[in-house]
């Protein structure tokens, strides 16, 4: 069995003391491939995200990263390792500059000159924020907003992309483009994590998919196989 | 005559603001009403009058006072908020939390040092003024304008022309996604409790010298007219507290001037009342129109 560049075994996480919402959610990501996490609105995926990038503790379980044990780091010390989340709902720096905002992208970096090769890379990958560099960035549209946050995330030029439900609330032509990014991304060897509830989508892009249900992984196995089964048919692709 | 009110509302006024700021810096990135930020006031006054009796000068008793101020407030943040911040308890905790401890920091300070009103040696006070236009302005008063200024124009440099400024206005704005760019926001926690128990610290000392009287709850009274500058410049903003810090120091002083200076300290209050009334939000702000 080849070495996974994440791997996460019997992972437990809650908000308060009496629920837990992810209950021993073990997976696996390799290296330079896309694996999704699908499910329905509640079923755990967000917290999963959160757990992973140490914005809550687990309760019980390991995470591991490049056969780190990464269990329980704060947020930060994550984020340096080169874990790279794009959360839910874009949360970009709304009243700060688009500039600014893919300059926090690089917040670790300290390099002016790579700074301005990633920066040079970001806006090439998204034209739109070149036009606008100098806005505040809570006036773009959500489409806008989903691309601001994957570019920043590009700017710290991640080993592992953690996305965040990326086509939430977009209008058609954003979700196809945002996608259309993601297989970009994946084309460049990038290794993603990705939360979606366009399973269908989801299920297209990945290599490996893991469906979530109350907190509990109920399957998993090739995209490709997930996508043919029945129950996640019936369930998620509207069969 | 009105030229010479001016001036010494612009002297109240630069350290009303240089207060505000501090304290809006502390509201503004870490999000919480620290009630003890007045104390640092009192016992940035109280260091320095101790290291000018000995001797010190007041260039380097002002530094001095600031900095352990700063060391003060970054212990008090961390034992007292940095668990309730970790815990994402509601604002009024931080409130009742502070306001306890604001009590007992004060009647410890009280116990220890009387009430009794101290004054600098009288080598501190420069007494020896310039004329500017036919206004007679003292050193002392150059020297309190100027700190301010060169405190104002740093702390507005460090937050809108620098990387770490950027960081905590990030931090301010969102601090699980800025922790998830990889910003230490304990680090930074006690970087803004430094900063900001320092610009109390020092205006403490600025307070001290313009009044030439010290005594352990002059930083309380300031707290209340800082809460008047705050609101009426609108809570969490920067140039809201240094224009309304200006805008309470001109009033004031051209009340103390032109009516009776026993009714000077109405004036604070009443524009915070006037500000509630009419535009709650103050002049610059947003928390109504985020709350709403």
């Amino acid at each position: 069995m080849s070495e996974a560049l994440l791997s996460v075994n019997g992972l437990t996480l809650g908000y308060d003391h009496a629920t837990e919402a992810v209950k021993g959610v073990s997976l696996e990501v390799r290296e330079g491939s896309v694996v999704s996490l699908i499910g329905a609105n509640g079923a755990g995926k967000t917290t999963i995200l959160r757990g992973l990038s140490g914005l809550i503790r687990p309760r019980a379980g390991s995470v591991w990263f490049r056969g780190q044990d990464i269990t329980g780091l704060p947020a930060h010390r994550i984020a340096a390792l080169g874990v790279v989340q794009v959360p839910e709902g874009r949360q970009v720096f709304a009243n700060m500059t688009i500039a600014e905002n893919l300059r926090m992208g690089a917040w670790l970096l300290n390099d002016a000159a790579e700074e301005a090769r990633r920066r040079e890379a970001v806006l090439a990958r998204f034209p739109r924020l070149a036009e606008r560099l100098g806005q505040q960035a809570g006036l773009l549209s959500g489409g806008e907003q989903q691309m601001l946050a994957m570019g920043r995330a590009m700017m710290a030029d991640p080993r592992m992309l953690l996305l965040d439900e990326p086509s939430m609330g977009l209008a058609p032509l954003f979700v196809e483009e945002i996608f259309r990014i993601i297989e970009d991304l994946k084309k460049e060897g990038r290794t993603i994590l990705l939360v979606e509830q366009n399973a269908q989508a989801a299920l297209d892009i990945a290599d490996h998919a893991y469906v979530l249900q109350s907190g509990r992984i109920e399957l998993s196995g090739p995209a490709a196989e997930i996508a043919r089964n029945e129950k996640v048919v019936a369930a998620y692709l509207g069969g | 005559m009105l030229a010479q009110q001016l001036v010494n509302g612009l002297v109240v006024g630069s350290i009303y603001a240089l207060f505000a700021l501090g304290f809006t810096l502390m509201f503004g990135v870490l999000g919480v009403i620290n009630l003890t930020y007045g104390f640092y006031l009192s016992i940035g006054a109280f260091l320095a009058l101790f290291a000018t009796q000995h001797g010190v000068s007041i260039w380097l008793a002002l530094p001095f006072a600031a900095l352990a101020c700063g060391a003060i407030a970054v212990v008090v943040d961390g034992l007292l908020l940095t668990p309730l911040r970790r815990a994402k308890a509601p604002e009024l905790a931080s409130l009742m939390v502070t306001l306890g401890a604001t009590l007992l920091l004060y009647s410890l300070a009280n116990a220890a040092l009387s009430t009794d009103i101290r004054r600098f040696p009288p080598s501190v006070i420069d007494g020896s003024a310039i004329d500017l236009l036919g206004v007679r302005v003292t050193l002392t008063q150059c020297l309190i304008v100027g700190s301010a200024g060169a405190l104002v124009a740093a702390l507005l440099w460090l937050m809108n022309g620098s990387r770490l400024g950027m960081g905590l206005r990030a931090l301010a704005e969102r601090p699980d996604t800025a922790a998830l760019m990889g910003v230490n926001a304990g680090a930074l926690v006690r970087l803004v409790s430094m900063i900001s128990g320092g610009l109390a610290g020092a205006c403490g000392v600025l307070i001290g010298l313009n009044y030439n009287a010290i005594q352990p709850y002059m930083g309380e009274v300031m707290m209340l007219k800082g809460f008047a500058v705050i609101i009426l410049g609108g809570l969490g903003d920067i140039r809201g507290a240094l224009v309304a810090g200006l805008i309470i120091g001109l009033l004031e002083t051209l009340t103390a001037g032109y009516v009776a200076s026993s009714v000077k300290d109405a004036v604070g209050f009443a524009l915070l009342v006037l500000t509630l009334w009419i535009r709650p939000s103050g002049l610059f702000g947003r928390i109504a129109v985020k709350r709403a």
